[in-house]
């Protein structure tokens, strides 16, 4: 028990008459890198939803280091330590990179200053401030970004951005980081690369990471154990080799 | 190392250092008598423009909400700061510097029943965005000044508006530009900080900033108290600058008046805030005393025109090629390099008064919102 | 017989409110933008009518003129200001219609001065059944918004422009790519809209023949409050809102106590229906907008 990070009981959420997600059962491993494949429509965002607290399940529940989190609003998810990324990027666009890490590192406990402690700019405001800026430069670091901390982050090319809406979640320190198709968009080289940033981030971060993704390359080549969805039910569970061998998935996949 | 900071350093503070020089300056001008009491008036209308600007520019410019009922804030302080004056006065007559104390004593008063009024506000602006709170805080703005209007005599005056005490007239314009720095510094400190970084992450993009851990609700109120509650400082002002305080003044034109200051100066930007208010005021002014009687409405055509034209300028995407050759900033720079834009200027175009719900939404499967609890609405 | 006095009277106020709501919500469905000087455009219908009324002397002739006018007033505004700015910020957009707003009321106080202007349209004297007394011109604003409104709504349902209409304010790039003029489309809103305006400055001379370069700049407001509070994009919304909102001003006028805080009434209706239905009473938030 005690090195299950993340634990779903039969999760179900339903919209109107539809239910996009039922009975998923998740056990995710501390340091596990743990994917979540399936066809469009197959409720894998919508399960991404529900951990981060977007919407509430209509069933199940969701436990994170052995601790109830259903239904907690999206703040209070990320403060008890799951931080995600969007399959559409949602950076702050008006923001240089590195301050994209800065909102990450805000509510951080070792960078506590009041709002009265900033408007008054007492000696605790400046240190706070040269103290997140080197964390954030750190961050950027292990995800390649440190050289283009003062673009706009808008003007990054794809690839980097997705990296930089990593490295934002990081930086809220989390022990569950949700990658929603983080190599969508990504040349070969990229997609090698971001490879080898996941697992840096594992190790050098303790971290668990449960991501989306349909390149298949990426998640047999990545993930430890993988979650095979279809229609919000699962369809298979194990290995990425076992599970993406499956009969069923096959089926689903291709048709037939 | 040193260099680098002395002019970080200079770049921050060159706000301030222009507000002290203008009070320093006209104030000697002033106790030397050499300023006409109408140039007083002008400056002083001029550093409650400026608080009122910085202070919207706060909530529009920063947080990326529309409010369009600034002047209702601004009429509950003047109303209450004005009347709080009014009983002090008399009571702290044989007091030293008793009136000096009433008038602290109001300022306070007026902004901090502005600032409850302001959390008020901010409640509906947790759930409502773009167009509905902006009709939300106009018609909170109508309510405010609908019910001072009809106000008996001796309460808050009623149509017939309430008298305030008077001051000195060099005494109140120091007091304004005082609290023009007052202001400047608290909303400078706090956009530039871990807070004003928070507080850009909820305009840029709500979402993100919720599953960044922000706290949304928090910083909400806390931009609209503290924006509601210099309004009031700037209606307290207000109210011992004219003498008298008349409900019609706080229509939704003059809110409407201030939000264009704000957009003018440039989302975003505290010192476009303060040029624009300046000018914007000191041009109504003059204009004003330049045309009278019948010509009075020419002044009104003008302020439309130039807006219209101003804005379209500003904003057509078809003269986005034409803007960008004659770039002000590119000129002097030489070159534009837009990577290295400043971090708390917001683009025009990308400070959302509307969200799409299909951007919003990212699922799998469109939910039927009409179904899920109205809470849920503005989710991922 | 008082309340349904009242009552009529509230519909008859609520009717002009929806006749007005009716161009911001179709001009926010296909436009996305919040067309401030809506509220202006009823004003320059009233001047209109006016200008017939002196010369010519027929109200109706002069609800004819009005409405053409304004119609190539609400065209030649959109064309002009609103769109070079398509594809901007709202806010921008916003800004502009309030900038002509501000030019529409100034342009008409240099070209009428600003003292008010009496519009007699039609002495037309009451109508008595009983111990009911209703003015015929409630009857006739009744009446006549009854019979534009379900002209609209059909009109947006079976015609070919009504139905483009629906699909622009669902998907403007998508229905570009049907083959649906998009321009042309927000040009005919713009047009509806602001013959719409006309006839609501028609039923407010009705009501009270006083006429003044701000005659449009509260009703206006109100009658998006009114938009609003029906959910804003939706046409049925803007007619219940509207008529809501009349039935609470008339209502609200005849309790003594309350009287003068009557539009401050009418906004706290709108703060609450907003904070206990964010998008409106029919406003959803995919639904079928104009």
């Amino acid at each position: 028990m005690a090195d299950i990070i993340l634990k779903t009981e039969n999760l179900g959420i339903s919209f109107g008459g539809l239910k996009a997600v039922s009975e998923v059962n998740l056990e995710i491993k501390k340091k596990q890198l743990y994917g979540l494949v399936g066809p469009n429509g197959a409720g894998k965002t919508t399960i991404f939803n529900i951990l981060t607290g977007v919407y509430k399940p209509t069933t199940g529940k969701v436990f994170l280091d052995g601790e109830d989190i259903t239904g907690k609003t999206q703040m209070v998810i990320n403060h008890k330590g799951i931080a995600r990324t969007f399959q559409n990027i949602r950076l702050f666009n008006n923001m240089t990179v590195i301050r994209n890490v800065l909102v990450g590192l805000h509510d951080q406990p070792e960078f506590k200053c009041s709002m009265l402690a900033s408007m008054l700019r007492l000696p605790k405001h400046f240190k706070v401030e040269k103290a997140m800026r080197a964390r954030a430069k750190e961050i950027l670091r292990v995800v390649g970004l440190e050289e283009e901390r003062n673009f706009l982050s808008c003007n990054l090319p794809y690839g980097k951005q997705r990296k930089l809406e990593i490295a934002r979640a990081l930086a809220t320190n989390p022990k569950l980081l949700l990658l929603d198709e983080p190599a969508a968009g990504m040349n070969p080289h990229e997609t090698d690369e971001l490879m080898t940033i996941v697992r840096r981030i594992r190790d050098e971060f303790d971290m668990t990471v449960l991501l989306i993704e349909h390149d298949m390359k990426f998640v047999s080549g990545l993930c430890d154990e993988v979650t095979v969805l279809n229609f919000g039910t699962v369809l298979a569970q194990g290995t990425a080799e076992q599970a993406l061998n499956d009969p069923e998935v096959i089926r689903a996949y291709i048709g037939g | 190392m040193a260099n680098k900071l002395t002019k970080i350093k200079w770049k921050h503070y060159i706000n301030y250092i222009a507000v002290a020089i203008v009070t320093i300056v006209f104030g000697s001008l002033a106790f030397a008598g050499a300023l006409p009491s109408s140039a007083l008036y002008l400056l002083e209308k001029i550093a409650i423009s400026i608080i009122l600007a910085v202070s919207l520019s706060m909530v529009v410019g920063f947080l990326g909400e529309l409010s369009l009922g600034h002047a209702g804030f601004m009429c509950v302080g003047a109303y209450l700061g004005g009347k709080a004056s009014a009983l002090l006065e008399p009571m702290l007559r044989g007091v030293p510097a008793g009136k000096e104390i009433a008038l602290v004593i109001s300022l306070v008063i007026g902004g901090v029943v502005a600032a409850l009024f302001g959390i008020i506000i901010g409640l509906p602006a947790l759930r409502l965005k773009g167009d509905y709170l902006a009709i939300v805080t106009l018609a909170f703005g109508e309510i405010v000044r609908s019910v001072f209007m009809n106000t008996s005599t001796e309460s808050f005056g009623g149509a017939l508006g309430l008298s305030t005490p008077r001051y000195n007239k060099n005494f109140l314009f120091i007091i304004a530009f005082v609290l023009v720095l007052v202001c400047l510094a608290v909303t400078q400190n706090l956009i530039r900080s871990k807070h004003g970084r928070a507080i850009t992450a909820i305009r840029d993009n709500e979402i993100a900033a919720r599953a960044t851990g922000i706290n949304v609700t928090k910083y909400k109120l806390a931009v609209f108290t503290i924006s509601s509650l210099f309004a009031g400082v700037a209606g307290v002002l207000y109210s011992y600058s004219n003498y008298n305080v008349q409900s019609a003044k706080f229509s939704y034109n003059y809110s409407i008046e201030i939000l264009v200051m704000v957009v003018l100066g440039g989302m975003g930007s505290i010192n476009g805030s303060i040029i624009a208010a300046t000018l914007i005021t000191y041009l109504d002014n003059t204009l004003q005393t330049v045309l009278t009687g019948d010509l009075a409405v020419l002044q009104d055509l003008l302020y439309a025109l130039i807006l219209i034209v101003i804005v379209i300028y500003n904003n057509a995407p078809a003269l986005k090629n034409f803007r960008e050759r004659f770039n002000l900033q590119a000129l002097l720079k030489r070159k534009f390099d837009p990577n290295h834009q400043k971090d708390d200027e917001a683009k025009w175009d990308r400070v959302p008064t509307k969200i799409e719900m299909n951007e919003v939404l990212s699922v799998d499967v469109q939910p039927q919102m009409s179904t899920l609890d109205p809470d849920k609405k503005e989710g991922v | 017989m008082e309340f349904i006095e009242t009552l009529l009277n509230g519909l008859s106020i609520g009717s002009t409110y929806a006749i007005i709501a009716l161009g911001y919500t179709m001009v926010y469905g296909i436009a996305k933008m919040l067309n401030f000087a809506h509220g202006d455009v009823i004003m320059v219908g009233g001047y209109m009518i006016f200008l017939t009324m002196a010369n010519i002397g027929n109200p109706v002739l002069g609800l004819l003129i009005a409405v053409l006018f304004c119609v190539v007033l609400g065209v030649s505004i959109e064309k002009v200001a609103y769109k070079p700015l398509r594809g901007a910020s709202p806010l921008a957009v916003l800004i502009t219609a309030i900038g002509v707003s501000y030019l529409l009321q100034s342009t008409a106080q240099i070209i009428f001065g600003s003292a008010p202007k009496m519009v007699v349209v039609a002495d037309l004297g009451n109508l008595t059944i009983g111990s009911l007394t209703v003015p015929y011109y409630m009857l006739i604003t009744l009446g006549c918004s009854v019979v534009i409104m379900v002209a609209l709504s059909l009109f947006v349902k079976y015609t070919k422009t009504g139905r483009a209409m629906i699909a622009v304010s669902e998907d403007k790039g998508a229905a570009q790519l049907m083959g649906i003029n998009v321009n042309a489309i927000i040009t005919i809103t713009f047009a509806i809209g602001s013959g719409l305006a006309a006839f609501a400055g028609f039923f407010m001379l009705m009501k009270s023949p006083s006429l003044s370069n701000t005659l449009g700049a509260m009703p206006g407001i109100k009658a998006f409050t009114a938009a609003v509070i029906g959910g804003i994009g939706s046409i049925p919304g803007a007619m219940v809102g509207g008529i809501l909102m009349g039935i609470v001003e008339a209502i609200s006028l005849t309790i003594p106590a309350i009287a003068p805080y009557t539009d401050a009434i009418e906004f706290l209706v709108l703060i609450v229906i907003l904070l206990v239905r964010p998008s409106g009473i029919l406003g959803k938030v995919r639904r079928e907008k104009v």
